[in-house]
């Protein structure tokens, strides 16, 4: 039942005593990145005074901000020899945020993803089908590599194409996947369309769901229209990606791996640490990582430490569903958006007014974004066609950038909330 | 003869139009004639009315989103093949019509077609040499309309 005993159920003492040590020997690994050298320095920080996992806390925060000002490689604590594989945050253009690792960085995501998957309970005799992107996102390759180690049957099918899904699963009785919860819902009336019951027609008893926060209530009916157990999963590609924090067969929240990670719930807005069991923003230091250390990243995801042992045995602390961020960002089909994306790509197109409204939907399980665009006074000619061809334009610029294809409606001037001040940019009418 | 058209930008639901007649009624503007155009969402309303400048002036400060262009309002015999002969015109030249919609003159048999161009003064200037007709603003808020007909 447990991939490691030892550690999966290591006293809580000596887990720490293991932290305090891994740390020191982060941050040893850290000075050498450009970034941390400099940060150090400023500080005036005596890493020799880091002496336990408590004193985390004199450590500088790290922001996506600082992943982006030193790109691609001021974080990096090794030479680029030693480098194997890089991935990227998804969604974002521009200066997408870049990780590294090195081949013990590959080793042990992969240990902990196979750590993962078997606690859930997938073993050697499951065949296993990651129906996420393979690529420069961590869900595809991540899974692939953990389920590999585990030594399941793995079909790498990839995110789409839904029928050739469902075929493979009846091919190859696959038991296992790895899945967006929204493409769930969606596979399932494809289901219907094709006429197999997911239930009666394949063999599948277990689920990873992955790469979106969802409820209860959706895992619930995902679980019910399949008929398996779907397990949640937490990741960033910052932290690796998945195989960060996974849901044990209590599904009562997520462990989180305090061997490879120093947890901390802070509150955003004084950053002072908050006493598990509060909400606050999840905020993760990296200890084996050897090519890109990591320290305090901000996740901004919302959060709290669920207090108590979990009747599982693990003694690594559980961290409860993503309840939201603490920036605006959003997660649609598994791709990160923020609305300054959007924003940036409508500014450069002429014609545009000031103000816009992003609006999210979900229909027949399927999740949309219609952006409401003012068009420019000035721009305005009388012609229908021209409003029209603005409206492909900004349809097709945004489509290249946030990779999904938004429904655009262009509205009168003045017409939407003004964008200074605290104007809601995003309605979000997702329900479960 | 140029003559000019207003066109408002309106989002498709309901209420748009009834507020631009309402702000042109209280300012006894007159509309000569009235076309829609619209996609999914939005649409384009046009209107010929008899004081344009006026009608701009009040619709933007009612914060309406205005285009004043110019057309040409072309009389056409009111009988088969009257639209035929002034779009093949056109055709010939190379011209291309963004947008065209006529009215018929009560006690006429006439009809007056707004046609709005992309060659405004070739069009004008190649209507007049084939013995078109074409009113100014002065003589088209002098018509009165009888019905609309939409190209
Ligand atoms: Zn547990």
């Amino acid at each position: 039942m447990y991939w490691e005993k030892e550690i999966e159920t290591m006293d809580r003492e000596q887990l720490e005593r293991l932290q305090a040590v891994r740390l020191r020997e982060t941050l040893e690994r850290a000075k050498k990145s450009v970034h941390y050298g400099k940060r150090f320095a400023e500080m005036g920080l005596d890493i020799g005074g880091i002496r336990t996992d408590a004193d985390v806390e004199k450590l500088p925060l790290t922001t996506k901000d600082d992943l982006r000002e030193n790109w691609p490689y001021g974080f990096l604590a090794c030479s680029r020899d030693e480098l194997i594989r890089m991935h990227s945050s998804s969604g974002t253009t521009g200066r997408a945020t870049v990780i590294f690792h090195t081949t013990r960085d590959i080793g042990a995501w992969t240990n902990l993803l196979a750590r993962c998957m078997y606690m859930a309970g997938m073993r050697r005799s499951d065949v296993f089908q990651n129906m996420m992107t393979y690529g420069l996102f961590t869900g595809g390759l991540g899974f692939h590599y953990g389920a590999e180690k585990i030594g399941a049957l793995v079909i790498p099918a990839g995110a789409g194409n839904s029928k050739r899904q469902i075929q493979l699963m009846r091919d190859f009785e696959t038991t296992a996947i790895h899945i967006i919860p929204s493409y769930a819902l969606h596979l399932s009336t494809v289901f219907t369309e094709v006429g197999v019951d997911p239930r009666r027609d394949t063999k599948l008893r277990l689920a990873f769901l992955g790469a979106e926060p969802h409820s209860e209530k959706m895992r619930r009916k995902i679980e019910d229209l399949y008929g398996f157990r779907a397990f949640n999963s937490y990741g960033l590609s910052e932290m690796n990606g998945p195989g960060m924090a996974f849901e044990c067969p209590e599904q009562d929240g997520m462990h989180i791996w305090e061997d490879n990670y120093i947890v901390e719930i802070i509150d955003p807005m004084t950053l002072k640490p908050v006493p598990d069991g509060e909400e606050g923003e999840l905020v993760t230091t990296t200890l084996l990582r050897e090519g890109m250390p990591i320290l305090r990243y901000r996740t901004m995801d919302l959060t709290r430490i669920i207090p108590g042992p979990c009747p599982c045995g693990r003694t690594h602390r559980r961290i409860e569903r993503i309840k939201g961020r603490t920036d605006d960002m959003m997660i649609l089909k598994g791709v990160n958006i923020f609305p300054i994306q959007i924003e940036k790509k409508l500014m450069e197109i002429p014609g545009v007014g000031t103000n816009f409204v992003i609006i999210l939907d979900r229909a027949d399980y399927n999740d949309s974004m219609t952006v409401k665009v003012e068009v420019q006074k000035e721009f305005f000619g009388g012609d229908l066609r021209q409003l029209e061809a603005l409206r492909r334009r900004i349809v097709e610029e945004l489509k290249s950038d946030i990779l999904i294809t938004p429904r655009v409606d262009l509205v009168e001037p003045d017409s939407l909330p003004q964008s200074e001040g605290k104007a809601k940019r995003v309605i979000d009418n997702r329900k479960d | 003869m140029i003559s000019y058209q207003l066109s408002i930008f309106a989002e498709n639901k309901p209420g748009r139009l009834a507020a631009v007649t309402r702000v042109l009624a209280k300012e006894k503007i007159n509309i000569r004639a009235t076309t829609i155009s619209t996609s999914d969402t939005f649409g384009v309303i046009h209107l010929i009315v008899d004081d344009p400048a006026r009608a701009e002036d009040a619709l933007t400060k009612a914060g309406m989103t205005v285009s004043l262009s110019r057309v040409l309002a072309v009389v056409i015999p009111d009988q088969p093949g009257g639209l035929d002969r002034l779009t093949q015109l056109l055709l010939t030249e190379n011209v291309n019509i963004n947008n065209a919609y006529g009215f018929v003159l009560e006690g006429h048999r006439k009809a007056v077609f707004v046609v709005s161009v992309d060659q405004i003064e070739k069009a004008e200037a190649l209507l007049e040499k084939n013995g078109f007709q074409t009113l100014d603003a002065e003589a088209l808020s002098a018509i009165e309309p009888f019905h609309y007909m939409k190209y």
